[in-house]
């Protein structure tokens, strides 16, 4: 049989390459002031759900939640296979904590309905947190199935899964439809294809569509530019280029489980350190020197 | 969800495998007993298994008071749902104020499923943790006593501190080695509740078909300090000096993957993103320049001593104690210094 799958993917700030405008003031990320890439982990989970695909037959589709401009991944994700690809994308999803993110995409998922598999990447770079897969299926009330390293049947509605928690494996067996978290161990994922990215490369969500009508068609009237706008969608859908755009209403999303208030936990202070390099000492190679260190690493715990 | 209850008490997953208690539940004990005591309310923990009711006692002599212990044949394994669905009954039932869970493999599966299913907070991989005051941004509104959960985040750039002031429990999972591991006290007194939990067909859907643990020989993960040698390390037999260092110190031994590529040690011993991740309250390391690729195996570490002849070496740029000098005679200086306090 076939198998409908659904990735979930984010576009990240590049934690590697961060500068000193990376935090607001109030203690969230300032995404502008960073580079936007792919979480790599991500492309792992892409890479089991293309597997699956190739093998089996059926459905890829990337859902990632953020703003207009992540649908660069999902354009990623059609490069490398991807069927279809859909946004949400709602001011009153900012600062949605892990909880309220989990909501959303399951009210997502929900919207999409039909799925037998659901793919995630283990965590994403940003908050190395790994708790939106496992709470996506809680929600959902499906299984999760973590840490897998090997698919390593899909018999029907079976799944069988090797999963790698660190210290060994585990080999466990389950009806679909689950929830699976990625190891990047899993596999190598595939490059973009040349001639899907010709392809793809002016898939659009609507929303991009009338931001670049309207920049473009700065002088004409009203008329002519809705005229463009739904022109340009319709063209972009005929050939299946036109992404999926979800806001909080169109998944049915209760506001109180959603952004701030759907979100519990809370930042209350942050510290920056690399930036700082706060704390770094210089320390003399004598015995005066690395005696009097040994005593301060024993006086501050870190010792003994 | 439950809400803010400040007689509840302060509770840990006692991750346990293979009738061990994971280092990091243990560690954790020792913590969760300083918060209680701030709070002046009772610490918990909750023991899920099947027949390991004696590991009771090690709990309660780090610290607990009450041990809530669930015995049912379905939870020999650690499986998310059926623990998850333990936690989320006794949550339920005792609302505890705080529950904390050991970062591992099992507490990072388990967590964010009782998180989600309980509609409450979870802080991932804190490194520390405290009891303070939050004054709410918007209505001024000052909320007491609540557990400041601080963690590392954006790779490491950043550390913030989280707290959850109205959807209760407090939760969050804990790093393996940044607590300390307290003596504990055998003669210590406390109460093992029996507990009963129905589990249902969806509870147990996933099933375990084959299994396997790895004796870990070189267990860098857990260790509390880890003492690396790279490619700075002149030869073979000047490695011995790191071996020597970490036996002083009662660490590990880790290494870059120049000293591995040299021959010097094992590739089991290797840190960084090939090999081991690590994070332990101390990494020495010695002779190693510092590539991003060990670097990222490592620059989470609490503390960082780097030792170095070249004072330009990256790996200063992360540590917290830099050494300019040759370690074959730093290493012997440190040692003897080691050996006084001792």
């Amino acid at each position: 049989m076939s198998y409908h799958s659904i990735v979930c993917v984010k576009q990240v700030p590049d934690t590697a390459n961060i500068t000193v405008d990376a935090m607001k003031a109030d203690g969230t990320v300032n995404r502008g002031a960073l580079p936007a890439i792919f979480n790599p982990e991500d492309l792992h989970a892409l890479e089991a759900a293309l597997a699956v695909r190739d093998a089996h037959g059926g459905t890829v589709t990337a859902i990632t939640m953020g703003p207009l401009s992540a649908t660069e991944v999902l354009r990623d994700c059609l490069y490398r296979g991807a069927d279809r690809g859909v946004l949400i994308n709602d001011r009153r999803a900012a600062a949605s904590d892990t909880l309220a993110t989990s909501y959303i995409i399951n009210q997502a998922i929900r919207k999409i309905a039909d799925y037998d598999l659901i793919f995630c990447g283990r965590q994403a770079i940003d908050g190395d947190t790994a708790q939106v897969g496992p709470q996506v299926a809680e929600k959902l009330g499906i299984p999760q199935i973590t840490y897998v390293e090997h698919i390593v049947e899909l018999d029907g509605r079976n799944a069988r899964l090797r999963r790698n928690v660190g210290n060994g494996w585990e080999v466990v067996e389950a009806r679909l439809p689950l929830l699976l978290t990625v190891l990047d161990t899993a596999n190598r994922p595939r490059p973009a294809s040349a001639r899907r990215v010709m392809r793809a490369k002016r898939a659009r969500s609507a929303a991009e569509v009338e931001r670049e009508v309207k920049a473009a068609m700065k002088d004409a009237d009203d008329a002519a530019r809705e005229k463009e706008i739904t022109q340009r969608i319709d063209t972009l859908a005929a050939k299946g280029l036109l992404f999926d755009q979800f806001d909080l209403d169109d998944i049915d999303a209760d506001l109180a489980w959603c952004g701030i208030a759907g979100s519990p936990t809370k930042v209350h202070r942050v510290q920056s350190i690399v930036l700082t390099k706060e704390g770094f000492k210089e320390v003399e190679p004598t015995e005066q020197g690395v005696r009097d260190m040994i005593h301060e690493l024993i006086h501050d715990h870190t010792l003994g | 969800m439950i809400e803010p209850n400040r007689q509840g008490e302060v509770w840990v997953f006692a991750e346990q495998e293979d009738e061990r208690l994971s280092e990091v539940s243990l560690e954790l004990c020792g913590k969760a007993r300083e918060l209680a005591d701030q709070l002046n309310v009772n610490m918990g923990a909750v023991l899920a298994g099947h027949n390991v009711r004696e590991l009771s006692y090690r709990l309660i002599a780090l610290g607990a008071d009450r041990v809530y212990h669930v015995n049912d044949v379905h939870l020999e394994h650690y499986r998310t749902m059926p623990y998850a669905r333990v936690m989320c009954q006794l949550i339920e039932k005792h609302k505890p104020q705080i529950v904390l869970y050991g970062a591992t493999a099992q507490g990072r599966d388990l967590a964010p499923r009782i998180a989600s299913k309980m509609k409450a907070g979870l802080t991932a991989d804190c490194t520390d943790l405290d009891i303070g005051d939050y004054v709410a941004p918007k209505t001024k509104q000052t909320h007491e006593n609540l557990l400041l959960q601080i963690r590392p985040a954006f790779g490491g750039n950043i550390i913030a501190t989280i707290i959850n002031d109205e959807r209760w429990p407090q939760m969050a999972t804990v790093r393996e080695g940044v607590m300390r591991l307290a003596e504990g006290d055998p003669g210590r007194r406390g109460e093992i509740v029996e507990e009963t939990v129905e589990l249902d067909e969806l509870d147990l859907a996933v099933r375990l078909i084959e299994r396997h643990r790895e004796k870990r020989t070189v267990n860098l993960k857990a260790a509390r300090t880890i003492v690396a040698g790279g490619a700075g390390v002149a030869s073979k037999k000047d490695f011995q000096l790191i071996h020597d260092l970490a036996g002083a110190i009662g660490g590990a031994v880790g290494a870059s993957r120049g000293a591995v590529d040299a021959g010097y040690v094992s590739k089991e011993h290797q840190v960084g993103q090939t090999g081991t991740t690590v994070r332990p309250a101390l990494y020495i390391a010695c002779g190693i320049s510092g590539a991003v690729q060990h670097r990222a195996g490592m620059e989470e570490s609490a503390k960082i001593i780097a030792i170095n002849t070249d004072k330009d070496a990256p790996l200063f740029s992360v540590a917290h104690y830099g050494i300019v000098g040759d370690l074959a005679r730093v290493i012997p200086m440190m040692i003897k210094a080691i050996r006084e306090r001792a």
